[in-house]
């Protein structure tokens, strides 16, 4: 009998690979797949599957650890990307790498290796994937795309100058027949953009860049179109979409010079700017700018979590961000309109206070000097790329912080200063928390303070009452409502990227990686 | 018309060049005859200085960054483009007269100094760890010193006479002031778990108290939500498993008051107690 049920799934299996990716899955809830970074579109990384929940969760245990290794990774496999799976397997990047394991066994199917290249290999974010079609960024600033079934490259296109010191690592976000692709690096004064490719010949659709040109609007918020050109704001986290506006929402990186503002006075529209971009066109539909000349490295890239819920009794289509630079912003995402802004670490010293649109309002005393001024957050930052997660059942949103602080300082005073212009040296830490963030006010309705390691890890809620995290090499479960520790299980190494959950063969499993291992979990 | 203009440009250019070959020789703003990591020949870069100064800055600046009719050289795609000078030695060699730039009879090793130097420019604006601090020494030393027996509490710790002494022959200010902000590295809380990094008078300690009310203390070597493990005076290894509350364990960080200062301090007060520091020679 068991024979016989495995042998049909086998078969099922079988036949379902090959058939490639239905687009109708990327708008549901994720179950018995995980088919874009964040599980579905919204980015709130919940998962309504109850086999694992609040009152088993302490019986959960490993079904099996797969371990990576490649010739082309030059200081070990790192897994920090989001692995999708798609009809019973799993695809996942490193830096110059693509696998493509069964998720049953955690056996390799295939394992695509890239050329050897001179590019950035802090990390790769992901694959994209389009009916059976792949989509991965590769150090050198190339978007290959592969045959899922084969792991053979079908194409590959440039999407910047290798030369010009680009990181390529965030992953493609497929909507409709667009392949969205982002970038990221602000060590030279490079143009930001996101451009989006036709899967199936790799061919540019549009390319927007994150700040305005001659005669655009918001290009009145740089002194000139030389300092707009150079001001970089790059996109290295994937955005979220909301099919019913057909919206793509993506925050907006760092300006350049990084920390060095006298050649760019302003408030240097679209960096640090939650964006909301027609995905067919490219175009810009809203915008609001978390941080105004931002001068710390706060990037707000972190993920633009869409939520339908209610402000004020009514309901609302809501856009929430936990930032880098420490606020929690509460946005309606039909229009832009500002809704809540609250710190979300009480370290804060570096605003003068919110203006009429809730933005902060930055003090010139805080940006960097030769000799040094004291800012919390440090420049990684109240909290980091690693994603949040929102719950509907509790209507709380969880985020891994922070309360660090840096001393930044000025080191280039040319009046055309260039890269970075300026450096940060650590200068303490309070500690690192999980916090569970109320979207209605923006209070903190409990927290987790950490005993020891880096607050800021990734999220992901389910339907069964659960919060997955980790701290140090601990992955750990907890109840949502109330922060109570419910399990956890020591792993070879710190989490590398975000728990993810889903069903198969009628089995929850929940997934993460830790460095080259991945780890699946279930009840056995 | 258009031409009259662009040959004004190019002789405004020469000019300039002239005048600054005849000008006191000003350093380039970033000399960078040796930057860690370049790959070019320091001798090679430091003659391209002398050279870019003579010959280029006129119009590019001093730093390479621009000036009123000629572009950033820093920024420029075909300087980031180049491998060897195959791209940038044809510009310079021959000029861009249509673009207002002149030629400049330069002999090829001087070109080439010239795309060394242009190279580590590039180089240096992208990597920060090259970067050079400028004066951190601004605050006024008697402050500092007033701060550091007084609102900073620094003294009922440390000692300008004992632990301190001579700590300013050690450090360069960057450093002096980097190391008293957060006297060890920042992974304890930042980034790591373990004690094991930040050996000697900076690590955690920790008493261990069990329900049977025996205690045990040491240095902490790991702690989490679901263990704590110590050494000792004796160097005796112990770990517990937590469970909540249970054991109860109080950890003591002997730089909490450095860590409880940080909401407190101005930028004066820090600057002044670096400059009261830096006199501890």
């Amino acid at each position: 009998m068991k024979m016989l049920r495995l042998t049909l799934s086998f078969a099922l299996a079988a036949c379902a690979f090959g058939q490639g990716l239905d687009p109708s899955l990327l708008k549901k809830l994720p179950t018995t797949s995980w088919p874009t970074y964040n599980g579905d579109y919204s980015g709130r990384r919940f998962s309504p599957l109850t086999q694992i929940n609040s009152s088993n969760v302490h019986q959960l245990s490993l079904a099996w650890a797969s371990r990576f290794s490649s010739s082309n990774a030059a200081t070990g496999v790192v897994i920090k990307a989001m692995p999708l799976l798609v009809n019973g397997i799993l695809y996942f990047s490193s830096p110059n790498n693509v696998w493509a394991v069964d998720v049953r066994s955690g056996r390799e199917l295939w394992h695509y290796t890239y050329r050897h290249n001179a590019g950035s290999t802090i990390g790769n974010r992901g694959v994209g994937m389009y009916e059976n079609w792949l989509f991965v960024e590769m150090p050198d600033s190339q978007l290959v795309s592969l045959d899922a079934s084969t792991g053979k490259e079908r194409w590959k296109v440039q999407i910047a100058n290798p030369k010009l010191d680009y990181t390529s690592t965030a992953a493609p976000i497929v909507v409709g027949n667009h392949v969205l692709v982002g970038i990221g690096g602000d060590h030279l004064d490079n143009p930001g953009f996101l451009e989006s490719h036709d899967p199936e010949t790799g061919a540019l659709q549009w390319k927007w860049f994150t700040t305005p040109r001659k005669g655009e609007p918001g290009i009145e918020t740089w002194p000139d179109e030389y300092a707009a050109a150079h001001g970089t704001g790059q996109t290295w986290i994937p955005g979220t979409y909301d099919p019913e506006l057909n919206l793509y929402y993506l925050g907006t990186g760092n300006p350049n010079p990084v920390m060095a503002e006298k050649s760019r006075k302003g408030d240097n529209l679209y960096t640090c700017t939650i964006v909301a971009l027609n995905p067919d066109t490219g175009k810009l539909v809203w915008h609001y700018q978390v941080s105004p000349h931002d001068v710390h490295d706060w990037d707000a890239t972190e993920t633009t979590v869409l939520v339908d819920g209610e402000v004020d009794g009514k309901p609302r289509k809501l856009l929430l961000q936990a930032s880098r630079n420490g606020y929690f912003f509460v946005l309606d995402r039909t229009n832009g309109q500002h809704i809540l802004t609250k710190p979300f670490i009480d370290t804060l010293n570096w605003t003068k206070g919110l203006n009429a649109k809730g933005q902060p309002v930055p003090d010139p005393a805080k940006y960097p000097s030769t000799d040094g001024v004291l800012v919390s957050p440090a420049s990684n930052g109240g909290t980091n790329w690693p994603p949040p997660s929102y719950s509907p059942q509790t209507g709380l949103f969880y985020v891994g912080t922070n309360k660090n602080f840096s001393m930044y300082y000025l080191t280039d005073t040319d009046p055309r200063p260039q890269g970075w212009g300026g450096v940060d040296r650590p200068a303490g830490n309070e500690g690192g928390a999980l916090l569970a963030i109320d979207y209605k006010t923006g209070n903190t309705v409990w927290r987790h303070d950490w005993p020891s390691g880096n607050g800021v890890v990734g999220m992901l809620t389910t339907a069964g009452n659960l919060l997955f995290t980790s701290n140090g090499n601990n992955f750990i479960a907890f109840d949502p409502k109330n922060g109570k520790i419910l399990w956890h299980a020591g792993l070879t190494a710190n989490p590398s990227n975000a728990p993810m959950t889903f069903m198969v063969d009628g089995k929850q499993y929940v997934l993460i990686a830790a460095t080259d291992t991945l780890y699946a979990f279930t009840m056995n | 018309m258009m031409m009259t203009r662009k040959w004004a440009v190019a002789l405004l250019a020469a000019g300039t060049a002239c005048l600054w070959a005849q000008e006191p020789p000003t350093p380039p703003a970033n000399p960078a005859a040796a930057v860690a990591g370049a790959k070019e020949d320091p001798a090679a870069v430091a003659r391209g200085a002398q050279a870019f100064g003579t010959y280029c800055a006129g119009c590019h600046g001093p730093s390479g960054r621009g000036g009123p009719g000629a572009p950033d050289l820093v920024r420029s795609l075909l300087v980031l483009d180049d491998e060897k000078g195959i791209l940038i030695a044809p510009v310079i060699r021959d000029g861009r007269p249509d673009k207002g730039m002149p030629k400049l009879n330069l002999t090829e090793p001087q070109i080439s100094d010239i795309v060394a130097w242009l190279h580590v420019q590039t180089y240096a604006a992208g990597h920060r760890t090259t970067y050079e601090f400028k004066d951190v020494l601004t605050g006024d030393p008697a402050k500092g010193k007033a701060y550091f027996n007084g609102a900073g509490g620094c003294s009922s710790c440390h000692s300008p006479t004992g632990d301190l002494a001579g700590i300013a022959a050690k450090n360069d200010p960057i450093s002096l002031q980097s190391r008293w902000l957060l006297p060890r590295s920042p992974r304890r809380r930042g980034g790591g778990s373990s004690n094991s990094a930040n050996p000697g008078s900076a690590a955690l300690t920790a008493k261990v108290t069990l329900p049977s009310g025996e205690t045990v203390s040491g240095t902490v070597e790991h702690i989490d939500d679901f263990t704590i493990s110590l050494r000792d005076s004796k160097n005796q290894f112990h770990s517990f498993t937590r469970n909540g509350d249970t054991p109860k364990v109080e950890v003591h960080d002997p730089i909490q008051a450095h860590t409880d200062l940080l909401r407190k301090y101005t930028d004066a007060d820090i600057h002044n107690v670096t400059a009261y520091l830096a006199t501890l020679k």
